[in-house]
């Protein structure tokens, strides 16, 4: 066989970084390794975000107070993926869903599993499923993905912010 | 073109690492200090645009992370440059130009710590005949100044000189990161890291946010601030091939002075964007500011945040033609490597 001509190479690049998740979101981290949720609530209009960043986008404030929340909630919006990501270990069909919980006004992307794909719907309600404790560490993967906990359906008009202008 | 007016401007100290502070805690100190300044609220704010680089901290979207520190309900106009925010400032002065503006917040961030940044800076060079080379930005800047020591428009001597004198200046900036000079000694025998240049002739590795409100003349007569005009900006580009490049000269620079008609203007002060030590020598024999007070906060060499150590020049000359009995000030900005692109804005008092 004659040699393989080649009309281009791979030169891979990569980029090292000491990354920080910011002072806000350390704190929500380092209470995720203990089994714990905690948001923050905004000191003037008293919305509640989870994960924290540090403010209230609604105000323009830093936010401070710490609110420790159940890790239960409701479906505010979800998808179905059919198509593999590559390196992606979840195989397809999944859901992957905006996750509500009770006492937050944002949601967060996270996974429901132990589901039929066809009872899935916005406003279900969803409970947390944990790892062992022995594998948490400071990451929302301490949560391996969420489950129907069964009751009524949140009215997805719950989701709109009724708190003070 | 509208008359445009700098109302407020706001820095944070310059850290070499500001530690576990993700971009919202970075950019809404500044943000709340322009609005203190001003009285106003981003309600206010006609057009909000900001210039960062994901790539610095290595946050992919970190720029629209970072518009969680602004408020932005009821929703806001709002754009970002991947560049320094000296361009931001630029766009949104075409935007109060084009008419539907009246103010604009501006603000700049960036965290040089996380990372590499000489490999980073190395990226953004072109893609196809430069980044594969990983040429780091000090071998760049190095260039230049060999090619200027060898034509004799500067010389070793002036390049220590502009250090001692930068962070001479910089011992009365509150938010300056270094202004200790090495001595003569030190500074001779001091490794290099590209030939000719030592540490002490680049500006440090840098952590920061600025901020800034600009405006039309009717929005800033019902304020009552002191307010300094922006009499005219240009701005100009060179190739991305350094190698078409004359390096002894900035043909850009040259173009910019001439149509800010510099010869005939007496500038009082001037922000240089200069971030190596010859670079101040270099800009201040080519722009003709033998006789004006050159980077009085002590340059980038005294400290350097990268996306908005431009937009510091503009902020730290405002503060001076505000603060101090002078009229006509200089503001340069610069991106890409060996001043690739620049900007100069003139800068006038009003009395």
């Amino acid at each position: 066989m004659s040699e393989e001509k080649k009309d281009h190479f791979i030169s891979p690049i990569s980029l090292d970084y000491n990354y920080t998740a910011g002072a806000a979101t350390t704190r929500f981290l380092k209470k995720v390794s203990e089994g714990k949720i905690v948001g923050q609530k905004c000191p003037k209009c008293t919305a509640v975000y989870v994960p924290p960043r540090g403010s209230c986008p609604r105000c323009g404030v830093a936010t401070e107070e710490e609110v420790e929340l159940v890790d239960k909630g409701s479906v505010e919006s979800f998808t179905i993926v059919h198509i593999p990501i590559p390196g992606n270990p979840i195989v397809p069909p999944y859901v992957c869903a905006m996750i509500r919980l009770e006492g937050a006004n944002i949601s967060f992307l996270h996974l429901i599993q132990e589901i039929d794909l066809k009872d899935i719907r916005i406003g279900m309600r969803v409970e947390a499923v944990w790892k062992d404790k022995s594998e948490w560490d400071t990451t929302l993967e301490n949560i391996k993905w969420f489950k129907p906990s069964g009751g009524d359906d949140i009215d997805p008009s719950e989701y709109r912010f009724k708190g003070p202008e | 073109m509208k008359d445009i007016y700098i109302i407020a401007y706001a820095q944070n100290p310059i850290l070499a690492d500001a530690k576990a502070a993700n971009e919202v805690e970075l950019i809404m100190p500044v943000v709340h200090e322009v609005f203190r300044q001003t009285g106003l609220s981003q309600k206010d704010i006609d057009f909000t645009c900001s210039g960062s680089c994901d790539y610095l901290q290595g946050a992919a979207f970190a720029f629209v992370e970072g518009l969680s520190a602004i408020q932005t309900n009821p929703p806001i106009k709002e754009s970002h440059v991947e560049m320094d925010a000296a361009w931001a400032l630029y766009e949104c002065m075409l935007k109060i130009s084009s008419g539907d503006t009246e103010s604009a917040l501006i603000y700049g961030f960036g965290r040089s710590s996380p990372g590499n940044l000489d490999s980073i800076i190395s990226l953004q060079t072109d893609p196809y005949y430069l980044s594969p080379l990983w040429v780091d930005r000090i071998s760049y800047a190095a260039l230049q100044a060999n090619t200027l020591l060898q034509h004799g428009t500067i010389s070793h001597d002036e390049m220590y000189d502009a250090i001692v004198e930068s962070m001479e200046f910089a011992k009365s900036n509150p938010n300056a990161l270094v202004s200790n000079a090495p001595s003569k000694e030190e500074y001779v025998a001091e490794q290099k890291l590209s030939t000719p240049l030592n540490k002490f002739d680049v500006a440090p590795v840098s952590d920061g946010a600025s901020a800034m409100i600009i405006c039309t003349k009717d929005f800033a007569k019902n304020l009552n601030l002191d307010h300094v005009k922006i009499n005219q900006v240009c701005h100009n580009i060179e190739s991305s091939n350094i190698g078409t490049r004359d390096l002894s000269t900035s043909t850009s620079l040259l173009d910019l002075s001439t149509k800010l008609n510099l010869t005939n203007l007496s500038v009082d002060i001037a922000e240089l964007h200069s971030q190596y030590s010859h670079e101040i020598v270099f800009l201040k024999k080519l722009l003709g500011l033998d006789n004006t007070s050159v980077n009085a906060s002590g340059g980038p060499l005294s400290g350097n945040v990268m996306m908005a150590a431009g937009l510091d020049c503009i902020g730290k000359t405002y503060e001076y033609l505000k603060s101090k009995d002078v009229t006509n000030g200089l503001a340069h900005a610069t991106s890409g490597p060996c001043l690739q692109q620049n900007m100069l804005l003139h800068m006038e008092r009003v009395k």
